[in-house]
């Protein structure tokens, strides 16, 4: 176990060394030269030379990335041109909202996806299978933007049930946070419960036809107290694995959720950014999404050993 | 003596892994294919897709640049099907059209991403050493990235228009496709015939792109029809947030953009572009899955 998390605690390092590069290597491609825009128009070239060797930019490439990095660990990710304020607060704050969206669409996800898929497995190519998988596949594929839309026109402006838009902290005012919340966690929680429902279908008969399951069956279990006591346990095991998979994905689609519901999160600070070529902000944001990317799914596969008896022995 | 030993190389032993299993194989496939309903549902999306992009200007009843050739914002009706939007443009003129973008981004993006992706994984999976060791490193890095945002960066710094959304979607799919190819790559360059061609002296190029390819095609197939789907989601998105090709193109995921500021008086307007990507979604998603569940002989049940 603990050369395990050893070992995956390496490769987790490695990752975001390598991500770190592409992102340092991704800034450098930027067309422009950073000297002349911090020079505007009227300079000499002695000038030019001392901004140039003030912003380090005379230096090889290698050294240049070592400062880079050393600031970012430092967590020191420049200021925002545009916002005159440091990246690392505006990229702090804009997380706040990404974050509590993810995590409200992970919980609505795994709330409509673990019945379903319960009853799908149990049901088996009956209705009830045929129409939550259907289900799943349709509102996996709908794109959380257009999704988002249908349900505001449905919710908000047909029957007037849930507000449009709008954001508030879950620390600051609970209820008003869950209200406004309802609407994006559904849209993208059903992107997500569209794959968890067919992992905990597929994973549940899979245990169903274990042979434990068989021979507690033989001795008269009932059909319920099967799943629910003796199956599902091990069926959800899959459902940690898929967390880590698709968490890229689910803030991927929080990015676009959120600007459905005009929630000042991650997307709209960086779309912002990028229209007003605000590269440090954008240069943030990325490197925030990379790393909770990576962290998350270290945690995931820690989980996982931890819960598979396999790896925990070891 | 090598080429010599090359050339006595029964053709059997040479082609085995490719002919046998194509002649009769591919009917047997093709039965097996059109039994999975999805997939035939797929198939047929996919098509009907295609036939829209290619005979956009034939089928498409109006110009879909032209602006008031109705009345702004009106639902559907028989002169204008899928209504008008806020210019007063032809809306289903403008949802044939962003097919084209849609398949245009779809494959392009995923076959230039399975070239650089499958070239990566065979030298990483053949070579081994460090090779392998350097070109998976930089591909679990590109892998910790969300592929939208790995996207949003790169629109950042090209710029918009069709070709960088292209090349931003298509960096985002290498990783997964050199994964895949590596990864059957060590498994097959253990089998006897590889070891026998590489013992008649056939140069590593060679074993790679006759014997090892071919070998490992079916995932690879597999894992670029379920890619498309994700690469013309990921259009869709980055035209949704306006770093897409820029107006006046039609785009599916600008067009539903732009139909949510109207979404109270003439909701049709994002509502049409919506369902299009979905289906095409939808259609793409099942397609991968039959073929995945067909063309993979370890998934086959």
């Amino acid at each position: 176990m603990l050369r395990f998390i050893l070992s995956r605690f390496g490769q987790t390092l490695a990752v975001l060394f390598m991500a770190s590069v592409i992102v340092f290597a991704l800034m450098r491609l930027i067309p422009g030269d950073p000297v002349l825009m911090m020079l505007g128009d009227d300079f000499t070239q002695v000038a030019y030379e001392r901004m140039k060797a003030q912003l380090g930019l005379d230096r090889p490439i290698v050294v240049q990335y070592v400062f880079w990095l050393r600031n970012v660990l430092q967590g020191d990710l420049g200021d925002s041109l545009l916002q005159h304020q440091r990246v690392s607060l505006l990229v702090w704050e804009a997380f706040q909202p990404t974050l509590v969206l993810v995590v409200a669409s992970l919980i609505a996800g795994i709330v409509i996806a673990i019945p379903s898929g319960i009853v799908a497995a149990m049901r088996k190519d009956s209705a009830w299978d045929y129409g939550s998988m259907g289900f799943a596949i349709l509102v996996y594929s709908m794109p959380s933007f257009w999704k988002g839309i249908i349900l505001i026109w449905i919710f908000s402006v047909y029957f007037r049930w849930f507000p449009a838009m709008g954001y508030v902290a879950p620390w600051t005012d609970l209820g008003d946070s869950l209200w406004k919340l309802v609407l994006p966690a559904f849209t993208l929680g059903t992107f997500f419960s569209g794959l968890v429902a067919r992992i905990v279908r597929s994973s549940l008969l899979e245990v169903l036809s274990a042979d434990y399951i068989k021979a507690a069956r033989a001795k008269g279990v009932r059909q319920a107290a099967l799943v629910y006591r003796h199956a599902l346990s091990n069926a959800l095991i899959p459902v940690v694995t898929i967390i880590g998979l698709q968490f890229g994905a689910l803030l991927g689609g929080a990015v676009l959720t959120e600007t459905v519901f005009a929630i000042p999160g991650m997307g709209r600070l960086t779309v912002n950014a990028i229209l007003n070529r605000d590269y440090a902000v954008v240069q943030g944001t990325i490197l925030a999404g990379v790393l909770l990317v990576v962290v998350v799914n270290l945690l995931v596969d820690l989980t996982y050993a931890f819960l598979n008896p396999k790896i925990r022995m070891a | 003596m090598a080429r010599q030993l090359d050339v006595e190389c029964p053709p059997a032993l040479e082609t085995a892994p490719v002919v046998a299993p194509a002649g009769t194989g591919l009917r047997r496939w093709w039965r097996r294919f059109a039994r999975n309903r999805g997939a035939v549902f797929g198939l047929v999306v996919l098509v009907l897709i295609v036939v829209a992009s290619v005979f956009a200007p034939v089928l498409a009843p109006y110009d879909p640049l032209a602006q008031g050739v109705g009345p702004t914002l009106s639902g559907p009706s028989r002169a204008h099907w899928a209504g008008t939007d806020s210019f007063g443009r032809d809306m289903l003129s403008r949802i044939i059209f962003g097919a084209r973008i849609a398949l245009i981004v779809g494959v392009v993006s995923v076959v230039i991403a399975m070239i650089i992706g499958v070239s990566l994984g065979l030298a990483a999976g053949y070579y081994g050493g460090w090779l392998d060791a350097v070109v998976m490193r930089v591909m679990d890095g590109l892998f910790a990235f969300p592929i939208i945002i790995l996207a949003i960066a790169m629109m950042a710094i090209m710029g918009f228009g069709v070709t960088n959304v292209i090349i931003a979607v298509a960096v985002g799919f290498i990783a997964p496709f050199a994964r895949v190819t590596r990864a059957d790559v060590l498994a097959v360059k253990e089998e006897p015939y590889i070891e026998a061609a590489r013992l008649a002296g056939v140069s590593a190029p060679a074993i790679i792109a006759r014997h090892v390819l071919p070998n490992v095609l079916a995932p690879i197939i597999v894992q670029a029809a379920l890619r498309v789907s994700g690469a013309i989601i990921t259009e869709s998105g980055l035209s949704f947030l306006g770093l897409g090709p820029p107006p006046p193109t039609p785009v599916w995921g600008s067009m539903i953009a732009e139909g949510r500021n109207f979404i109270v008086m003439a909701p049709h307007v994002s509502t049409f572009p919506g369902i299009a990507l979905m289906l095409a979604i939808v259609g793409l998603n099942l397609l991968g899955d039959g073929l995945r569940d067909t063309l993979d002989p370890r998934l086959r049940r």
